[in-house]
């Protein structure tokens, strides 16, 4: 059983540096020759429901963003999903590798490039135009995870469904949906994790205005005030634990899903 | 006589029939626009503008100034070093360590999930928070210079080696290792599942030594799926920002760095010059993984 010990030792070194971040959280004192802090407070976590500071706004403005994100990489990366995953055409590998690249390209080379333009025409500093740039990364993973979803999908239902009488909307609402759910989800969760992580696409686009939580961490990191920024950077941590724990039977099941954790 | 086929009912209520070609564009046609649309008038932009066209501002100059400024700044030239250096160093760690995990994870009988579960926690964690946990853990007052001080190892903060804000990026790599390590674990234990313990078994019943299986059946099997995410690693190692920004020093600093530290002067005459470092970030990336990729195919080629 040495294996089975070294395993269970190796994935918790993985979980060592969580162990700072959740201990200054909950200090009130921790100087440097200490190992323990000196007392722990409810300082950090005051200030996330404190409705006189900026976390509740910044936490509000990070899930609108990542809600309005989430739904409209689905609605734009499914179809194309569907596109990739059911037929082939000609040009089909170029619009594989169009779809694709941004997910290998980093964005900030992208960005800068459109950042003149979106500031021109009136998207910078708005949460329209944050929500735009978080489709670059967004799209891609929806649509990889939709091709791989649509080529296991047997379109025979549709066109049952349609035979006995259904309408498109009906046969869309009471077939396909159902059918695709699982992978909706997890293609969803992505989209909503890589917007609720993401920060240099925000901040340049965003930059003044729009504060999500990711930039006010950084604000707060580069304050004096560990338990604080501890405190926020919990805040940005717990959700995406939680949902990974909530899917995690659907997500063991997709390579393609861990495919999309990799690049949060 | 021939209406009893099967897709005549509904071909015969909707007249008008959408052509295939149509369809598919429909379906494409949103992603390409979003995607397509910014991704590809981002780098072409970009690119218009590190050759010397200044949008909003008038006129066309085309020149490779940029370019040549970019490349006689001695920042860029360290930044150029040392963000190959991470992104060298963080992929081939967190390859060799993601593959030793999901082996010996794989070869645990029990709790096997249990264990994924926990190896798999700093999956979700953004990087923001990862760079913010190893500047808790790894600076000079973290909590592994007070373990070591507990331990009697050294007497003060300064004693402690400095593993942020260093010129090497100790911190950087460190953070990228944490977090993409699990990632190539869960990609390689998801190869490891189909039905490689078979193939295993029956080499060994051949009578192959355990290094054998491994570099012959099991090796081959799993370094696609390990080739392609440690390319995504690379990837994204070499052009994040926040990591080495939160975690390095301002000189020398990873190119994205540079890239935004140009974009943000004040003098408008350094924007082509970010342009042309986001257009070298771009270009790097992308003959990287043509290159790696080609070398890899070779290699697997080779293999068995």
């Amino acid at each position: 059983m040495r294996r089975a010990a070294v395993a269970w030792l190796l994935a918790a070194t993985f979980l060592l540096p969580l162990v700072p971040l959740a201990t200054w959280a909950v200090s009130g004192q921790w100087r440097y020759p200490d190992l323990l802090p000196r007392e722990t407070s409810g300082r950090g976590l005051a200030l996330l429901v404190d409705p006189n500071s900026d976390v509740l706004t910044g936490l509000t403005t990070s899930l609108l963003i990542g809600a309005v994100v989430t739904v409209l990489a689905l609605a734009v990366g499914a179809p194309a999903g569907r596109a990739l995953g059911l037929y082939t055409f000609p040009g089909k590998r170029v619009v594989q590798f169009v779809l694709l690249a941004p997910a290998i390209v980093p964005g900030l080379a992208v960005l800068l490039g459109i950042q003149v333009f979106l500031l021109r025409y009136g998207l910078a500093d708005t949460v329209a135009g944050v929500v735009l740039v978080h489709l670059v990364p967004t799209v891609p993973y929806v649509t990889l995870l939709m091709t791989g979803a649509f080529a296991n999908f047997d379109v025979g239902y549709e066109q049952q469904a349609r035979v006995l009488g259904a309408g498109p909307l009906r046969t869309f609402w009471h077939v396909t949906l159902p059918a695709l759910r699982p992978s909706l989800a997890v293609a969803g969760f992505f989209a909503f994790l890589v917007s609720w992580s993401e920060y240099v696409l925000t901040l340049l686009v965003g930059g003044g205005t729009v504060k999500t939580l990711p930039l006010l961490l950084f604000a707060y990191v580069r304050g004096a005030d560990l338990t604080e920024a501890a405190a926020v950077g919990m805040l940005l941590v717990v959700p995406p634990l939680l949902l990974v724990a909530l899917l995690s039977r659907q997500l063991s099941g997709s390579p393609g899903a861990m495919v999309g954790l990799g690049r949060l | 006589m021939t209406a009893a086929g099967p897709g005549a009912p509904a071909a015969g209520r909707r007249a008008l029939r959408v052509p295939r070609w149509a369809l598919i564009l429909a379906q494409l046609s949103p992603a390409l626009l979003v995607v397509g649309g910014l991704f590809a008038g981002g780098v072409g932009l970009g690119l218009a503008q590190s050759l010397g066209y200044l949008p909003f501002l008038g006129g066309w100059s085309w020149n490779l100034d940029a370019y040549r400024a970019v490349w006689a700044d001695p920042a860029v030239r360290a930044s150029f070093a040392l963000t190959f250096r991470i992104a060298f160093l963080s992929t081939a760690a967190a390859t060799v360590l993601g593959v030793s995990a999901a082996l010996l994870v794989h070869r645990v009988g029990r709790f096997r999930s249990a264990l994924t579960s926990v190896l798999s926690a700093p999956l979700p964690v953004p990087h923001i928070v990862g760079a913010l946990c190893m500047l808790l853990l790894l600076s000079q007052s973290g909590l592994l210079s007070r373990v070591t001080r507990a331990a009697g190892l050294t007497e003060t903060q300064a004693e402690f080696p400095a593993l942020t804000a260093d010129a090497f990026g100790w911190g950087i790599i460190a953070e990228y290792v944490w977090k993409e390590s699990p990632f190539v674990a869960v990609v390689t234990l998801a190869a490891l599942t189909g039905g490689v313990d078979d193939l295993v078994g029956a080499a060994r019943t051949l009578g192959a030594r355990p290094w054998q299986c491994f570099r012959h059946v099991v090796l081959p099997l799993i370094s696609p799926s390990v080739a392609a995410t440690s390319i995504l690693v690379f990837a994204f190692t070499f052009g994040s920002y926040e990591v080495p920004f939160l975690l390095g020093r301002p000189f020398p600093a990873a190119l994205p760095v540079v890239a935004l530290q140009y974009y943000r002067d004040v003098d408008l005459a350094a924007r082509p010059q970010a342009m042309a470092l986001a257009v070298v970030i771009s270009v790097l990336v992308a003959v990287l993984v043509a290159v790696y990729m080609a070398l890899l195919g070779r290699l697997v080629r080779r293999a068995p």
